[in-house]
């Protein structure tokens, strides 16, 4: 019955009313609510799980129609968002200055939250760098195709502003397509194991049939700059050469494509060492990626060299200890997941009933609104027209009342977004957690590999040192073996140091998830406090002059 | 004049109990002994009897100086349908006056919005705050009947306020009357509000008044009803949200908590403390919503009740109207045919003389009370309509007070709850 509703048949009439009822306050600027189908914006918040996606980003659905938003502040850096449209609370100028106080590229004149620092800026020499997904343009792969019309995709134009010295340039764009994302993605995931690297938007093949292409292509848009804003704000892959070259070089992505199918497919599934799969030798070069079939080695050698310097004269704690103090820490993550889950799902629900509450006080505004114009047109008594003063003060401070939740709203989802962030982070960090272990397992292989090597090179010197002047055959195999054993050997050392590499990034990578969480969180708290108080004030306000002004029946009836 | 005021908050409801309600034509002053006062409350909600069977009783308390009550105080035992009686009495007997509604017998009218109702109904019926809700809508009937010049001389009132239960019991059964249907307002409201679209339509015989400003009257009061039903319904619906968001306060308050235990230190303690403060928000929400309920919900709803019944009397008036334009017309008739009847000389002058005189007198008579009776329900309908605008647009004058006041408090109550947050917070982050 409720459910059956349909709003805009209730909504559409009085609006012309609502304006000059509204028109006439003071305190009100919503004057060119042009919205007519729905000036209270009471329908854009329908599915609050995109709201909750969208809303914290980019791009703001009522700020086409509402225009209590002004333009976006030109200050703010990452978000472009519409906080700043709040006349501060009047607590916030008071009490507050920037939360964070290192960072001065992130400047709040609301004093609301900022950005969760995963996603935000956090570097203490005011680096900055700002990504912009725009432009979504549909184009022809030109390929030599018999079929008209061939094959299409989407392109988006990325364009960056930065002032980090690594990409050696303040602004450039390139176009890009989801298939170079996936390349990106795959290259850092090869060349960063260890770190948390922020997880690629999907590939959502069903969502892609199903959704409308617009609102698809949108979505993916929205996806994308949240990813790349992630990508740059991590303080090693922010700067990595593999991000730099997709931001700046032109045309065609030069990062080699991940050309095996079945590792492809497997995103993420387990692998087994190829020497289990039967081959004979593991080449050095080999171990420092978990066995699977990629074909490039050029950059890994790279990265080898690399680590190699890094980690040259670093002493290797004893395992154990080591092993302890991580799987404490693991088993912390995951206790933390768990609960950043549950408060996840609980803010939604929040969310959720404080639309609903802004919503319904809305309707209760307006049907007290039709009431009063109905009240003044068949009034016959002047006490009617009073009755209609005190309803319209009723419902003008619902219709007020309704745009202060709904606004709040707006914040809170922002606030509590980072719930959200944290947990999409919690993928990247078992991705981390996942790489050291198929590091060990590598090390592990080749000790055990090693050692057997080792014992039947014995067994065959114990043979052929019986034999006098020696067995030719088995000479050369002692050889052939010895060289096996050579390369074996520095297979696992390179593997031990990629483990220790690995283990040392996950050290590095949880030291700074503390550190940046705490922040975010104390952030996200304050920002969600500090706008509860603003609105509520608002809020009380605007009851108040409703108490003030029927003030007189309360001392009539006593 | 002072209006019998509509005391929802259950303080200036007992206050108003305690101070009596004068007879409205004197001005208020604490009753003395020469001061006639009548003063009634419905308390002490009991449940009796089991099963489908099971019902209400309320304890009615009189307290008055009236010369034909039993002074200075009787307490009688009452329940629902007996309310009913009471209500069909007077509807029957003061026609022209808006008599006071009551309110619904089952939580249908509460109801109709919850999805489950034909299971919970049952459940609700006996719900506290229904029975609490049913109560002050009980107790706002007889005083308002008790405050009205007019009504509070019934004896049927005095029945109802005295007779012993036996009597009582006995009177309701007795009760034949036009209301052969079970005593569910809504359903004889229905039929009224059917029978007077008719009329109101033209559909029936077009017997109707012409007049301008009651036809404009009518047109009010049945667009008003839509009105404020509506109205009413958003209003209930802002209790349901207040219920929600406390319960996912609440919830959130929780898993906020959990996550500080997670957390540890400083940061753990600003999670706990922010869940602690949700949680008490949370009960401030459920209070609110139970304010709402009483104070501004319950009241909109009496509006609505109070136009229904208006619509009852404009039925009556209807009728009524009806009633003496066919004895009007009935006399016309007889008198052409008596004379017919003369002419037609199957009776001697004499005894047609005293025929015809017999009969015209009758019929006379009888088309004079019915033009008395229609004029009368005019009369008093004029007078009624100036004080139910009054005195509503006092009652929703207070109910929108109360209702801001509430909304206010609970503004003020978030933003101090999470403002002493702050401090807190700030040296979380400052650590």
């Amino acid at each position: 019955m409720m459910g059956s509703e349909n709003q805009s048949s209730e909504v559409s009439e009085p609006t012309e009313q609502m304006h000059n009822l509204v028109l006439h306050d003071e305190h009100d600027n919503d004057n060119n609510d042009h919205n007519g189908d729905d000036p209270l914006g009471i329908k854009s918040y329908s599915n609050y799980r995109s709201a909750m996606s969208t809303l914290s980003d980019t791009h703001h659905p009522l700020a086409d129609t509402d225009p209590l938003l002004s333009p976006p502040s030109p200050r703010r850096h990452h978000f472009p968002d519409t906080s700043s449209y709040i006349d501060p609370p009047s607590y916030n100028d008071a009490v507050f200055s920037p939360f964070n106080g290192a960072a001065s590229s992130v400047d709040s004149p609301s004093g609301s939250s900022d950005s969760p620092s995963f996603s935000g800026s956090r570097s203490p020499t005011s680096e900055y760098i700002k990504i912009t997904v725009s432009n979504p343009i549909k184009e022809q792969e030109n390929s030599n195709s018999i079929v008209p019309g061939g094959n299409s995709y989407v392109t988006y134009l990325i364009t960056t502003r930065t002032n980090v010295p690594e990409f050696g340039g303040n602004e450039f764009g390139v176009r890009r397509r989801f298939r170079d994302v996936v390349t990106l993605s795959d290259r850092l995931a090869e060349s960063y194991r260890g770190f948390f690297i922020p997880p690629r938007p999907d590939k959502s093949i069903v969502e892609s049939q199903v959704m409308q292409k617009q609102e698809f292509v949108e979505q993916r848009r929205v996806a994308l700059e949240k990813y790349l804003r992630r990508l740059g704000a991590h303080p090693v892959i922010g700067k990595s050469d593999e991000f730099r070259v997709f931001l700046q070089v032109q045309g065609k992505l030069p990062l080699p494509t991940t050309t095996d199918v079945a590792s492809r497919m497997l995103d993420g599934a387990a692998r087994l060492p190829k020497q289990l799969m039967g081959e004979s030798v593991i080449g050095p070069q080999e171990v420092v990626q978990p066995a699977k079939g990629g074909r490039d080695f050029m950059r890994l050698f790279k990265e080898l060299k690399q680590s190699m310097a890094n980690d040259w004269g670093g002493s290797k704690p004893p395992v154990v200890e080591e092993d302890k103090e991580f799987l404490e820490k693991k088993e912390r993550i995951q206790e933390l997941e768990q609960q950043i889950t549950n408060a996840s799902t609980q803010a939604e629900s929040l969310v959720k009933a404080q639309q609903d509450m802004g919503e319904t006080m809305g309707e209760l505004g307006l049907a007290f609104i039709k009431l009063t114009k109905f009240e003044n047109e068949e009034a016959v008594m002047n006490t009617q027209r009073v009755r209609a003063t005190d309803m319209k003060g009723l419902a003008t401070a619902a219709v007020k009342a309704s745009r202060f939740y709904r606004e709040l709203n707006a914040q809170t989802v922002k606030h509590l977004d980072t719930l959200h962030e944290y947990l999409g982070l919690m993928l990247a960090v078992h991705g981390a957690f996942s790489d050291r272990s198929s590091a060990l397992l590598t090390v592990q292989t080749l000790l055990s590999e090693l050692s057997t090597l080792q014992s039947r090179a014995e067994k065959l010197e114990a043979a052929s040192s019986r034999v006098f002047g020696g067995d030719k055959s088995r000479m050369r195999k002692l050889e052939e073996l010895q060289d096996t054993i050579k390369v074996t050997e520095d297979a696992k050392n390179v593997a031990i140091r990629e483990y220790e590499r690995i283990k040392e990034n996950n050290k590095s990578e949880l030291e700074r998830l503390d550190r940046e969480r705490r922040t975010d969180f104390l952030n996200m708290l304050k920002g969600y406090v500090v706008s509860q108080v603003g609105y509520a004030e608002k809020i009380a306000n605007v009851w108040t002059k409703v108490v003030e002004d029927t003030g007189g029946y309360v001392k009539e009836s006593t | 004049m002072k209006m019998s005021t509509a005391p929802y908050d259950l303080e200036q409801q007992q206050q108003h109990q305690r101070s009596g309600v004068a007879a409205s034509s004197q001005s208020p002053r604490s009753p003395s002994s020469s001061t006639p006062f009548l003063s009634v409350s419905v308390t002490d909600p009991v449940k009796l009897g089991n099963g489908v069977q099971a019902y209400i009783s309320y304890r009615v308390i009189t307290k008055t100086n009236f010369p034909e009550y039993q002074g200075p105080e009787k307490i009688v035992i009452r329940r629902y349908s007996d309310f009913v009686w009471l209500r069909d009495r007077l509807f029957e007997k003061y026609k022209g006056i808006f008599i006071p509604p009551l309110p619904e017998k089952s939580a249908v009218g509460v109801l109709k919005f919850h999805m489950f109702w034909f299971i919970t109904a049952e459940k609700f019926r006996f719900s506290a705050e229904f029975i609490e809700m049913r109560r002050q809508a009980l107790d706002l009937f007889v005083n308002r009947i008790a405050s009205h010049h007019e009504l509070q001389q019934s004896e049927d009132l005095r029945m109802f306020l005295q007779a012993e239960e036996e009597t009582m019991e006995r009177l309701r059964a007795q009760e034949t009357g036009i209301f052969k249907k079970p005593s569910d307002l809504m359903q004889i409201f229905k039929d009224v509000q059917s029978k007077v679209s008719d009329v109101v339509l033209g559909k029936e015989k077009p017997v109707e008044e012409s007049d301008p400003d009651y036809e404009k009257l009518k047109h009010y009061i049945f667009e008003l009803e839509n009105h404020l039903a509506e109205a009413q319904k958003h209003a209930y619906r802002l209790v349901k949200r207040h219920r929600e968001l406390g319960q996912s306060l609440s919830d959130f308050g929780k898993a906020v908590k959990l996550l500080g235990a997670s957390e540890g230190n400083s940061l753990g303690k600003a999670f706990s403390e922010l869940g602690i403060k949700s949680e008490i928000l949370s009960t401030k929400l459920q209070k609110e919503a139970h304010q709402i309920l009483m104070n501004f919900e319950e009241p909109l709803k009496d509006y609505v009740r109070a136009v229904q019944s208006i619509k009852a009397t404009i039925a009556e008036r209807a009728n009524s109207f009806r009633k003496q334009c066919q004895l009007a017309e009935t006399v016309k008739l007889k008198e052409i045919d008596l004379k017919k009847m003369k002419g037609k000389g199957c009776i001697d002058l004499k005894s047609w003389q005293k025929l015809s005189a017999n009969i015209m007198r009758q019929l006379k008579t009888e088309s004079e009370q019915a033009t008395k009776t229609f004029e009368s329900i005019v009369r008093l309908m004029n007078e009624e309509i100036g004080r139910f605008q009054e005195q509503k647009t006092l009652d929703m004058g207070i109910a929108f007070h109360e209702f801001a006041k509430g909304q206010a408090r609970l503004a003020n109550d978030i933003a101090g709850a999470w403002r002493s947050l702050l401090p807190k917070l700030e040296a979380c982050s400052a650590a």
